[in-house]
């Protein structure tokens, strides 16, 4: 008897994904529940992003299936990228247009024609709305890029180590507002930054070497700590 | 998501981007007219020569200057990936490819519009005098399917280029060979457009620019989706 009638956000099934010789995922089975908030947490080159790629469409995997809201992606079409918000490592946005240009640009793509105020104002960029974001600092940058991923209101949000550059108060201000938004979107985080990861996480996941080596419920940051210091250990 | 929304914000973002920074128009620009400079310089054409060669180096200016241009072109996706971006629009990936395409039609013909007039000066060629109507506006049908040929071609392999370190040297190695029939095609109509003689017909040329043109805009809607996944 299946008790949670609402299909995952995402889910994969037996994904591998090669580059060349190397495997960066070895058939994970992997499952972001609906409007719940799952944290990866892994080494680098674990195969955090390389997930997280798939997930956005960015990337085909070299075997197994992905899943959005219970359908098979070759069964969905371009469409159901409406669905999804990225956060990169890269900001996505043009350096030679202002920080308006770009979220306007970006909702045209979408088809839409709104929404750019809300993402300055939550951005606090208002007041750099002229601004080429060639001219904005890394900080800004990042609160831009996070703020275009929100513009079309996805219901699957991914953010790779969106921490990263952020200062204190911006990380706060992020934190909150991935908060607010849980429970409408389903939201995949990487992060190094083991507190914010498991004060946000509904779920928390550890990769090493293409495998999901820990999946989990009500882990506290000491335990993850502790894990992921185990795991390396076990895997020098 | 139809198409359309996609490729009409990518056209409108690169004509932003080109009016704040004008890199594009004006480095093919100023490549086209170095080029008429130095053939016109090293040439010495009288006007029987001119109408023999003058294509030929028009064709050359409009190509080589072209292709610096549709270097930038995936150039300014390549910085902050802004590539990955347009990926994740709900449209089909090759309306990518067509928003890029028109944006390179679009600066080619500007580029043009300015060179023309210069080259009818190096060269004492007078366009206006040479060609009846009807013949000037077929000039200008071979002028159209030359640009949306050579950019039709030269999108996708910018494409493919943009995502290698070597960027600026590898499209001109692929382009020009795989563009000699849009090349040689364009250069040869604009001769026989020019040539004095009435039994010179450019139409089987035009054909030629025709048939290239529409294949290679084929495939690159069938290919471009490949071409810019990882």
């Amino acid at each position: 008897m299946n008790l949670n009638p609402v299909p995952p956000a995402f889910a994969a099934r037996r994904l591998t994904k090669r580059f060349g010789r190397s495997s960066a995922l070895k058939e994970i089975d992997f499952e972001l529940e609906a409007g719940r908030c799952h944290v990866l947490f892994g080494r680098n080159g674990a195969g955090k992003s390389t997930l997280l790629l798939i997930a956005a469409t960015l990337l085909r995997p070299s075997s197994g299936e992905i899943f959005y809201g219970g359908d098979r992606y070759e069964t969905l079409g371009d469409e159901v990228r409406r669905r999804i918000g990225l956060v990169s490592h890269q900001s996505f946005l043009y350096p030679d247009l202002t920080v308006v240009e770009n979220l306007q640009f970006y909702a045209r793509l979408y088809g839409s024609s709104s929404g750019e105020e809300e993402a300055l104002l939550w951005a606090d960029l208002e007041l750099r709305r002229h601004s080429p974001v060639r001219s904005l600092s890394r900080g800004m940058l990042q609160r831009l890029a996070v703020a275009r991923a929100l513009l079309h209101r996805p219901t699957l949000l991914l953010l790779d180590e969106p921490y990263t550059g952020l200062d204190v108060v911006s990380s706060e201000r992020l934190s909150t507002r991935l908060s607010d938004i849980k429970g409408e979107t389903a939201i995949l985080l990487t992060t190094h930054d083991v507190d914010r990861g498991v004060a946000l996480a509904d779920r928390i996941s550890i990769l090493e070497g293409g495998r999901i080596a820990f999946d989990a419920t009500g882990a506290t940051a000491s335990e993850v700590r502790r894990l992921l210091l185990e795991i390396r250990e076990i895997a020098k | 998501m139809s198409s359309y929304p996609a490729i009409l914000a990518i056209l409108r973002k690169d004509v932003r981007t080109e009016v704040r920074t004008r890199q594009m128009i004006s480095s093919m620009f100023v490549f086209a007219v170095l080029v008429l400079l130095v053939f016109n310089f090293t040439l010495f054409l009288d006007e029987i020569r001119a109408i023999e060669l003058g294509p030929g180096i028009l064709w050359v200016a409009f190509v080589f200057a072209a292709t610096l241009g549709l270097n930038r072109s995936f150039a300014i996706e390549g910085e902050n990936r802004c590539l990955s971006g347009l990926m994740m629009a709900p449209a089909p990936r090759s309306s990518i490819y067509f928003g890029k395409l028109l944006s390179n039609i679009l600066f080619m013909t500007v580029m043009e519009i300015f060179v023309l007039p210069l080259f009818v000066v190096f060269f004492n060629l007078s366009i206006w005098e040479l060609l009846s109507p009807s013949e000037l506006a077929t000039f200008f049908l071979v002028l159209l399917l030359g640009t949306v040929g050579y950019a039709a071609v030269g999108t996708i392999l910018a494409a493919v280029a943009a995502n290698t370190t070597m960027r600026e040297v590898l499209l001109p190695v692929l382009l020009f060979p795989v563009s000699v029939p849009i090349v040689i095609g364009a250069a040869e109509s604009t001769r026989l457009l020019f040539d004095v003689d009435p039994l010179s017909s450019p139409w089987i040329w035009i054909r030629v620019l025709l048939v290239f043109a529409v294949v290679f805009l084929f495939v690159s809607w069938l290919t471009f989706e490949y071409v810019i996944e990882e």
